[in-house]
């Protein structure tokens, strides 16, 4: 452990994320919605904060180590899930509990999209985008984006790199230079952002409203301007475009990267995860349309886009909505919000399991029941013509068994806290898969939850975005050990 | 004709010996000393002890004025280098190569005289596998071959007291097919040939040669034996380039595979590489893992291990156990001879294969093909006619006229796309493709001098 390059590189990225004070501010000073104080207030508070602790230790440099890189990781978005709450406590309005700031700025940052504040529409601008903007920092990655844009970082990046971007084989570099990877990664995040805004503009949505929506969107978040979520513009078009771009956001975006430098589309015919996460969703969505055709009171287009589109926004878990959907009959509700399990593409900003990882768990299950009828047979888990060694598939099985023991434990918790169980069961699927909008008490919002069980969703967030092990590692007595 | 070849593996010493049989000037080169003086001791040729493709080895063995080169190392790219060093340096007309990998033969514009300069490329696997794919096909065949692109085919057949045709004369072909044109080449009974006429009776137990077009070939086929129905399940052992290429062509036609291979690291590549085909870690002569997966169910059993004596013995195990048709890479002739065909249906050689391959390009004049039936015992000619009638013994001439060597006869006549059977009264027009049948493969000779334009007449 290296304490002082630690909090160099902790100080150092902090100085950065003051710099998203700024736009809030600037947003705050067009609408004279009292913003600009708040945010100012804010860069200075943390930018202080980032260069104290920069100050005594400049001259700290080394090559990162691996433990290094988890500790870095893990305590910056601690950090940041705490200072991302500055500015809701200093703005006056909404009025929240530090508990309730901390889980708002958490679920923006890890894109789960799940809220305390209830009447959205009646909130400052600058507060609204702040929200937004968050979120959409958390979808890629500070840390990537900070690799991107720090050349200091550049020593030992990969550490870092590694322990905060999604999914199974986290070694595979786009480019031969991590700080080149970064960038790609940006670049296509920005370009999908552009042109997602834009769409939004098109389909209708004010400027705000248009850019607000596209941050969310992209980084698969979920947060809304409006407490009504998408339903607010009550358009067939605003929705069709949301669609598609939680579908693209949904998708590895090595494989955008790779699309974009060879100018075509064959690469996503030929990759097996982006195969299967299209077929998953066609398959959700035609079980809800089903469903929602022989249940419900809407008509046969209505019934379409709306299952399509809560399909998408469940599964990918970026969590907006339309509609009441967790009033619908059956258990359709509860499809949906299980569907959110499998979740994006690895390297995607979606949450859950990852569509790759499901894959993996799949075939590995297929296989062992061959191996029962032909004990000889050798038989390969393939991700399409590449055979997963079974290293990765111990990998995998390791991460699904502490998903779903980390996912007993803070159940357990809650309940002991008195929440009940649909709630307790919803609300962790909801924030350890960045999803957002859960069922029971937390349907809507998380307006009435107490701030201990807030405590434990915020982890499980955290768990969630940073895949487990990155933070589970820091509670093993090896990982302190001299 | 002078002739360097280089490596003198199994089919190095196999055309080696061919062609200093038929008197050519033969230098051998090999990095195996031993190895070489054996084969000069038994063969009249010279031997080169060296790496094939330096330039010095190749001059020392006399690339200066060498008319071909033959590349039969068992590394594909020395063969190919050797065939550069050839073209730059001495300047050889004609290059051949092995080249057995595919990821080399996929890109055929790699080999001209531009980039690197093979004139043909051999590759022994393919050629097996598709002599393989061909007969699991056609269940029932002893031996599938394809003259003018496919659209001719050769096949010979064990008649059997079921066939429609087995106790009568040939002339009541015509009346049980009137509208398949098709000729019955030869006949086999008890390892003797007999060149059949109208009135040859097919008995139970003979092996039938004939040619018919493709799509006729299975309506024949039911004549000389019971209608069989098509192969569906195949069990490969050994999971070398021919089993994985066998399998993956089978796979692909919704054929169930099954493959066997011993070495684990192999058996991962394998399963990773196959789609449908199941892989299996063991031996091929596993009784329990036989009869494990089902060996009385499969179709089609293939031994195509590189061990000669592992591949005969779980061939006739599998047979046993009760597989369909058995079929075997067997490398020695010497073993070829030895198995009862009562245990083993089909025992095929790669290096008759490939050297029937490697003689077509050496041949002189206008052979396009020629093919070892049974084992080598006898032959099948393509070949096209060239001039007119003043200066070959061909064109211009009908079937009859032609004076054919002792124990050859023309099967059939391949002009344009059409195929013409070859009965007596067809005239052959110049660039007709013909078929000539030879029970003797000591007339080879004589059948390329009766091809080739004659000098005197110009």
């Amino acid at each position: 452990m290296q304490p002082k390059v630690v909090q160099r590189i902790l100080g150092l990225l902090l100085c950065i994320f003051s710099v998203t004070m700024l736009p809030p501010a600037v947003i705050g000073y067009v609408y004279q919605d009292g913003g600009m104080r708040t945010f100012t207030l804010s860069f200075f508070i943390l930018l202080i904060a980032g260069g104290l602790m920069v100050w005594r230790v400049d001259h700290h440099q080394a090559q990162l180590k691996l433990r290094d890189g988890y500790l870095i990781v893990v305590l910056f978005w601690t950090v940041l899930g705490l200072a991302g709450a500055v500015p809701l406590m200093v703005s006056e309005y909404p009025e929240l509990t530090v508990f309730q700031a901390v889980f708002e700025s958490m679920s923006a940052l890890t894109t789960t999209g799940a809220t305390v504040i209830v009447g959205l529409d009646y909130l400052p601008k600058s507060i609204l985008f702040y929200r937004q903007e968050l979120q959409w920092l958390g979808g890629m990655g500070i840390v990537v984006l900070a690799i991107a844009i720090l050349p200091a970082l550049g020593i030992g990046g990969m550490q870092l790199f590694r322990a905060e971007t999604s999914g199974a084989q986290k070694d595979s570099k786009l480019t031969p230079r991590i700080a080149g990877t970064a960038k790609a990664l940006w670049m296509i995040y920005l370009s999908l952002t552009i042109a997602c805004a834009l769409a939004y503009y098109w389909a209708g949505m004010s400027v705000f409203d248009a850019v607000g929506h596209a941050f969310s969107t992209v980084a698969i978040g979920g947060f809304s301007t409006h407490d009504a979520s998408i339903g607010f513009f009550d358009s067939r078009l605003v929705e069709g475009v949301a669609i598609v771009f939680m579908f693209l956001s949904g998708v590895n975006f090595g494989l955008h990267f790779l699309a974009w430098r060879s100018r075509g589309l064959s690469v996503y015919r030929e990759d097996a995860e982006f195969r299967n996460y299209a077929a998953f969703l066609l398959v959700v969505s035609i079980l809800v349309v089903v469903g929602l055709l022989l249940t419900s009171e809407y008509g046969f287009s209505d019934s379409v886009i709306t299952g399509i589109f809560h399909t998408v926004s469940l599964a990918t878990t970026t969590g907006f909505t339309t509609t009441e959907y967790y009033n619908w009959a059956g258990s359709l509700p509860f499809i949906l919000l299980c569907s959110s399990f499998v979740g994006g593409c690895a390297g995607s900003t979606g949450g859950g399991l990852k569509v790759v990882r499901v894959m993996m768990l799949m075939r590995q299950g297929a296989r062992e029941l061959t191996r029962m009828v032909h004990p000889h047979a050798m038989v390969v888990v393939k991700l399409g013509n590449k055979r997963v060694s079974d290293r990765q598939i111990e990998v995998v099985w390791g991460f699904f068994s502490a998903y779903v023991a980390i996912f007993v434990f803070f159940m357990i918790v809650l309940m002991t806290m008195g929440v009940d169980q649909v709630t307790a069961f919803s609300s962790l699927v909801a924030c350890m898969n960045n999803l957002g909008p859960g069922l029971g008490e937390v349907a809507a919002n998380y307006a009435t939850v107490d701030d201990g069980a807030l405590v434990v969703l915020c982890l499980a967030m955290l768990m969630g975005r940073l895949e487990i092990f990155t933070l589970l590692v820091l509670f093993t007595p090896a990982f302190w050990r001299k | 004709m002078k002739i360097i070849i280089l490596g003198a593996g199994q089919v190095g010493t196999a055309v080696a010996r061919n062609l200093a049989d038929e008197g050519n000037d033969v230098t051998v080169i090999d990095t195996n000393a031993s190895v070489l003086a054996e084969m000069q001791s038994r063969l009249d040729l010279r031997a080169v002890v060296g790496v094939a493709s330096h330039p010095a080895v190749l001059r020392e063995a006399g690339a200066d004025d060498a008319d071909m080169l033959i590349a039969t190392t068992s590394s594909d790219e020395v063969n190919m280098l050797a065939c550069q060093v050839a073209y730059t340096i001495f300047g050889t007309p004609t290059k051949i190569a092995r080249v057995r990998s595919n990821a080399y033969q996929e890109v055929t514009e790699l080999f001209d005289n531009d980039h690197i300069p093979v004139d043909f490329l051999i590759s022994p696997e393919q050629l097996v596998t598709r002599h393989m794919h061909r007969l699991i096909e056609l269940p029932g065949a002893l031996q599938v071959v394809d003259f003018a692109s496919g659209r001719l085919r050769l096949i010979g057949v064990t008649a059997e007291a079921k066939g429609a045709l087995v106790g009568l004369p040939l002339r009541a072909l015509r009346e049980h097919l009137p509208d398949v044109d098709c000729r019955v080449a030869a006949i086999y009974r008890n390892d003797h040939a007999i060149i059949p006429n109208g009135d040859t009776i097919i008995e139970d137990g003979d092996d039938v040669f004939f040619l018919a077009t493709r799509p006729d070939a299975t309506v024949v086929m039911r004549e000389m034996r019971a209608a069989r129905s098509p192969n569906k399940h195949v069990m490969i052992a050994g999971g070398g380039n021919i089993g994985f290429e066998l399998a993956k062509r089978l796979e692909k036609q919704h054929y169930n595979v099954k493959l066997i291979e011993r070495y684990h690291d192999r058996c991962v590549l394998l399963s990773t590489q196959l789609t449908r085909a199941m892989v299996f870690e063991g031996d091929a002569a596993d009784h329990e893992l036989l009869l494990e997966e089902n060996i009385e169910e499969m179709d089609v059993f293939c031994a195509l291990t590189n061990d000669d004596e592992a591949n005969i013995l779980s061939a006739i195990m599998a047979k046993r156990l009760g597989a369909g048709t058995v079929m075997s890479l067997v490398n020695r002739t010497a073993y070829a001879d030895l198995i009862p065909s009562n245990m083993i249906d089909i025992a095929i050689s790669p290096h008759q294969v490939t050297i029937g391959e490697l003689l077509t390009h050496i041949r002189r004049g206008a052979i396009a093909a020629v093919h070892s039936l049974r084992r080598g015992g006898a032959e099948v000619i393509e070949a096209v006619a060239k001039g007119d009638k003043s200066n070959s013994k061909l064109v211009g001439r009908r079937i009859e006229e032609i004076r054919l060597p002792h124990n050859t006869n023309i099967g059939a006549v391949v002009r344009g796309s059409a195929v013409l059977m070859g009965h007596r009264d067809v005239v052959i027009e110049p660039e007709d493709h013909l078929i000539f049948f030879l029970t003797d493969k000591k007339r080879i000779p004589e059948v390329e001098r009766l091809c080739q334009v004659s000098a005197t007449f110009i």
